[in-house]
């Protein structure tokens, strides 16, 4: 980018005038925030013995779920794009013809790997039937790295873990309208 | 010289060429889009994709006039003067109409289509659709027809092209499918009890233009964007048809026909379109095994490589077996090794594994009774060598009378296999017995590789860089596609090595040698074209 570049605004540092250059106004100034700070109510939370409160469950991005359609089916249809966003390759499908007459294709087998994904949240956004979301469960921990590879039933069970306290985002937005 | 003007720009024919308006314009980057035409099939002009503006100019005044009527493409003669507009707001709206009609009965469930990543009506959407459906249909699921053993229908994906109803009828020659009802009730069907089973019946997959048409043996493995593809070509009979091998993660997915109108045009039979599958199975040989009085023993490669050729040194009657599954490069480089370690080795041609007659079909592809890739290139090796071609069958006929007196016709035989089919019976594994040396290097576990002194693994077709030569006498090279299994150097790298030479084994190298040496192939000297090249010219030039 060169200097002359129209998108490129300059701005001019403003002039000190007395009162800057003395710097006691801002150092009181910076004291009052400190003090504000020491009387106002504390904000910390002491994990894990207090739970942090998330406000908003819906944006949250911690560890994924597969959601379940109507009829207790993993909603999942097997495209690969989520697995094609991911940029961490985390996600690994083997995509098979379903078992049921109205749906054409399903995962056969659907395995996240929580130590590689990065909880970008591409893959909710990539995914076309809101089948994968994450949730607002963010500390997971497993004794083996195999046990952090998360398989379809595992990803399912998350699903019927958070689904009262976190509906399912198409549904969510369905009731707001 | 014919002159044709596309959006401005002049091309010029050859006077012999008879081209229409899709090819015409595909010379100076135009691409105009199209469902229903394709060069191997007849013109139907019925999808109305290509329609274009065309018109004549005046030879003499230079005047030109245009039709009021958009016409197709597809089925307008590039003649002298022929002027073609593509790229006027006509020809854009009607495109973009188009597209909205082909989409108003299309379920739009391109996320669970195979097709999607290679789907003209995705791209062609992109392109010169509409930003906005008008027509307010939600997705809905494609209703699926089976109408073969390999194929499978999406009945609503379809947009009608006829292409797949066009090659049943023009290139098989057998009619299965056919359209069935009127207007937009439209259907591809087949009549009952009359299946799309014909050997090219997978063909009509790669024709469909959009995902109506689904590949049951690739149906839901992989989605197209994952795959890589290779060149390559087919080792399943002697035709050698030109090959695109599509590949993930060290895995064939799947082969697709790769055009070559010298050899295949635009496909390839259902046998050499599965015919991967024996890359990938569990019961390949893997390791090499040296035989010890108490069973075998896995050898190092290295270790192998050194001691197999001090062994065949040794023997005062030493024969070669190659088989046609070999490259020439692989060919070559064994013959020399077992020429240079015994200067009166016996190389014999493997068996040719055979089966039925040629089959030849309408549209001029021809599958051939013999099933392997490469009889002559490895026969001209062996001509060169010999100076007279010796056969299977003579060499089971030396054994089987030395046999008779108790003794072996040979003190050491290499057999270098890669047969794709079972091969080898029991009794003629049984005329080896009395081998004291057998060197076989194969695929799968045979009778012969149980009697075998050492016992080297094979690489398959798509695993190794050579040449194949053709029925037709058309030399084809090819790179691998995917790497040999964990444990097995491919052939040509085994010979290479065991020949004393350090590093990797080149085939372009090894390929000049053979050309240089032997006149049948002298043809192959200088750099191999994608789509190969003709051996016969220098075959009437050297007798």
């Amino acid at each position: 980018m060169k200097p002359n570049d129209p998108d490129i605004y300059w701005v001019e540092p403003p002039r000190l005038g007395l009162a800057e250059k003395l710097y006691l106004p801002l150092v009181v100034d910076g004291m009052r925030t400190t003090l504000r700070h020491l009387v106002s109510p504390k904000v910390t939370v002491s994990f894990p013995e207090e739970r942090p409160r998330i406000d908003n469950p819906l944006i949250y991005r911690g560890v994924h779920r597969l959601n379940r359609d109507e009829q207790g089916r993993v909603k999942c249809v097997a495209c690969f794009l989520c697995a094609t966003a991911c940029p961490a390759h985390c996600i690994d499908i083997v995509g098979a013809e379903s078992p049921w007459p109205d749906r054409e294709k399903y995962p056969e087998s659907f395995t996240i790997d929580e130590l590689r994904c990065i909880f970008c949240g591409m893959c909710e956004e990539a995914c076309p039937v809101d089948a994968i979301e994450l949730t607002s469960l963010f500390d997971l921990t497993g004794r083996s790295r195999e046990e952090m590879i998360f398989d379809k039933e595992k990803l399912l069970s998350i699903y019927d873990m958070t689904k009262d306290a976190e509906p399912m985002r198409t549904a969510a937005q369905e009731a707001e309208r | 010289m014919p002159q044709v003007i596309v959006d401005g720009q002049t091309v010029e024919l050859e006077d012999h060429e008879r081209l229409n308006g899709i090819e015409v314009a595909r010379r100076v980057g135009v691409e105009i889009p199209h469902y229903c035409w394709h060069p191997g099939l007849s013109v139907v002009a019925s999808c109305r994709m290509c329609l274009v503006e065309t018109g004549t100019r005046h030879p003499q005044t230079g005047e030109i006039q245009i039709l009021p009527k958009l016409v197709p493409a597809c089925q307008t003669p590039a003649r002298d003067g022929t002027v073609f507009i593509t790229n006027s707001e006509k020809v854009k709206h009607s495109r973009a109409l188009v597209e909205e009609a082909l989409l108003w009965n299309h379920p739009v469930d391109c996320p669970i289509c195979d097709k999607a990543g290679e789907c003209q009506l995705q791209d062609y959407y992109f392109e010169h659709g509409q930003p906005q459906r008008r027509a307010d249909i939600r997705p809905f699921t494609s209703r699926r027809r089976d109408v073969g053993p390999t194929v499978t229908l999406f009945v609503d994906r379809c947009v009608m092209c006829s292409r797949c109803v066009r090659f049943c009828r023009e290139v098989a020659g057998t009619s299965e499918l056919m359209v069935v009802q009127r207007g937009s009730h439209e259907e591809i069907d087949v009549f009952p009890g009359y299946p799309l089973a014909n050997k090219l019946a997978g063909n009509v997959v790669d024709l469909c233009p959009v995902g109506a048409l689904g590949d049951k043996d690739f149906l839901y493995r992989q989605r197209v964007w994952f795959l890589r593809r290779h060149e390559g070509v087919c080792a399943g009979c002697a035709t050698g048809c030109s090959l695109w091998i599509e590949e993930n993660q060290q895995r064939i997915w799947r082969l697709k026909p790769r055009t070559n109108p010298h050899v295949n045009k635009w496909w390839i039979c259902d046998d050499g379109r599965y015919s991967y599958h024996h890359v990938h199975r569990e019961d390949r040989l893997l390791g090499v095994r040296r035989r010890v009085p108490e069973g075998s023993k896995l050898v190092e490669w290295n270790a192998a490589v050194e001691a197999i050729p001090a062994e065949l040194a040794g023997a005062q009657r030493l024969a070669g077996v190659f088989s046609p599954h070999l490259t020439v490069e692989e060919a070559w480089l064994l013959a020399t090794l077992l020429r240079r370690q015994n200067p009166q080795a016996k190389l014999f041609l493997g068996p040719v594994p055979r089966s039925g007659q040629d089959e030849k079909f309408p549209g001029g592809f021809t599958i051939r009774a013999e099933k392997c890739p490469n009889r002559l290139g490895v026969e001209a090796v062996l001509w060169h060598f010999m100076g007279c071609l010796c056969t299977w069958e003579e060499l089971l006929e030396e054994l089987a009378t030395a046999a008779g007196n108790g003794t072996s016709a040979y003190d050491a035989v290499l057999v270098a296999g890669g047969y794709i089919q079972p091969w080898m019976d029991e009794g003629a594994a049984a005329r080896f017995a009395h081998v004291p040396l057998l060197v076989v290097q194969d695929l799968f576990p045979s009778p012969l590789a149980e009697a075998a002194t050492w016992l080297l693994p094979a690489a398959a077709f798509a695993e190794r860089d050579g040449s194949y030569v053709n029925a037709q006498y058309r030399l084809q090279s090819f790179c691998w596609a995917v790497r040999p299994p964990v444990g097995v150097w491919s052939q040509g790298q085994l010979y290479w090595r065991m020949l004393g030479r350090s590093g990797l084994f080149d085939a372009r190298a090894a390929l000049r040698e053979a050309a240089r040496d032997v006149s049948a192939l002298s043809a192959a000297i200088g750099d191999i074209p994608p789509l190969g090249i003709d051996l016969r010219t220098n075959l009437l030039a050297a007798t």
